[in-house]
């Protein structure tokens, strides 16, 4: 019960840096709506949408690991946790293409071509950095966690009676969907 | 220390997932309808919709003691509150 008071604290403070961000976002945006605009539909639909479905079924088969521990269905838990660990590599190896596109289009901070777009265009494509790059940042070290849970489930460390880190690393997770669900949206559908 | 939780069924959180992806659905598809100021509104009540779906069952929230939700719901009245401040800074300067 306290480590999962302390997790939850931990996930707000979380919850206030990605609003903070958000908050940025939207200032910006409502100054410079036609520049977001074009900055989004240069944004790769397709991508985003499988990974928006990369991250939900994630999200699912790591509520469905603790379920199965909470049953004493080790095996099965470990499963859920590799197939999350799995689907967050995806996730990961989408995001490397997306970010390289743009990289080879010259659409990076700092970059030559960039200085040169409107203003609003600028601060699109640097948020766009900033929050997604913070958000892949986010999914690494939750697929770093849940790798350890599958190892304490291995080795028992983890189990049916005691299961409240494999608990706190699904409550991670669980973040780092919320904040793309919201990201999704904001970069890749404004219309 | 052992953790007694409540157990949730998976049949409950393959039908959340299910919601989930419908929701993501719904939200691409009210994009491509180019309904201007509305579309952002809508954007962002679906997303809030699915965060909710998530909050609630995927991180058990229904299931934890009520001071659980106070706290999520003071972090979302937090961030509420310096969202409408700067808005009004930025709407009325």
């Amino acid at each position: 019960m306290g480590a999962k008071f302390g997790m939850w604290l931990f996930l707000f403070t979380e919850v206030l840096l990605f609003g903070g961000m958000f908050l940025l976002y939207s200032v910006f945006r409502s100054r410079f709506p036609l520049d977001f605009h074009k900055g989004a539909e240069e944004l790769n639909l397709t991508l985003g949408t499988v990974n928006t479905v990369v991250l939900l079924t994630s999200s699912l088969s790591m509520a469905v690991a603790i379920t199965a521990m909470q049953k004493g269905a080790a095996r099965l838990s470990l499963c859920m946790q590799g197939t999350t660990v799995v689907l967050a590599g995806a996730f990961l190896v989408n995001k490397y293409f997306e970010w390289t596109a743009k990289i080879s289009h010259g659409i990076y901070p700092g970059s030559e071509h960039m200085a040169n777009l409107p203003h609003g265009e600028i601060l699109f494509y640097s948020l766009y950095y900033v929050m997604t790059g913070l958000h892949g940042l986010h999914v690494i070290i939750g697929l770093i966690v849940i790798v350890f849970m599958m190892r304490f489930t291995l080795n028992g460390a983890v189990n049916q009676g005691d299961y409240i880190k494999l608990e706190n690393s699904g409550l991670y997770w669980h973040l780092v969907d919320l904040v793309w669900i919201y990201l999704f949206p904001l970069f890749y559908l404004i219309t | 220390m052992t953790s007694k939780g409540h157990i949730v069924g998976y049949g409950l959180f393959i039908s959340v997932w299910a919601c989930l992806l419908v929701l993501t659905g719904i939200t691409i598809w009210v994009a491509g309808l180019h309904l201007g100021n509305f579309s952002t509104f809508a954007a962002m009540l679906i997303a809030t919709l699915k965060a909710s779906l998530v909050l609630w069952f995927f991180m058990h929230l229904k299931y934890e003691p009520p001071v659980f939700k106070v706290m999520a719901l003071a972090t979302i009245a937090t961030l509420t509150v310096i969202v409408l401040m700067t808005f009004t800074d930025i709407w009325f300067r």
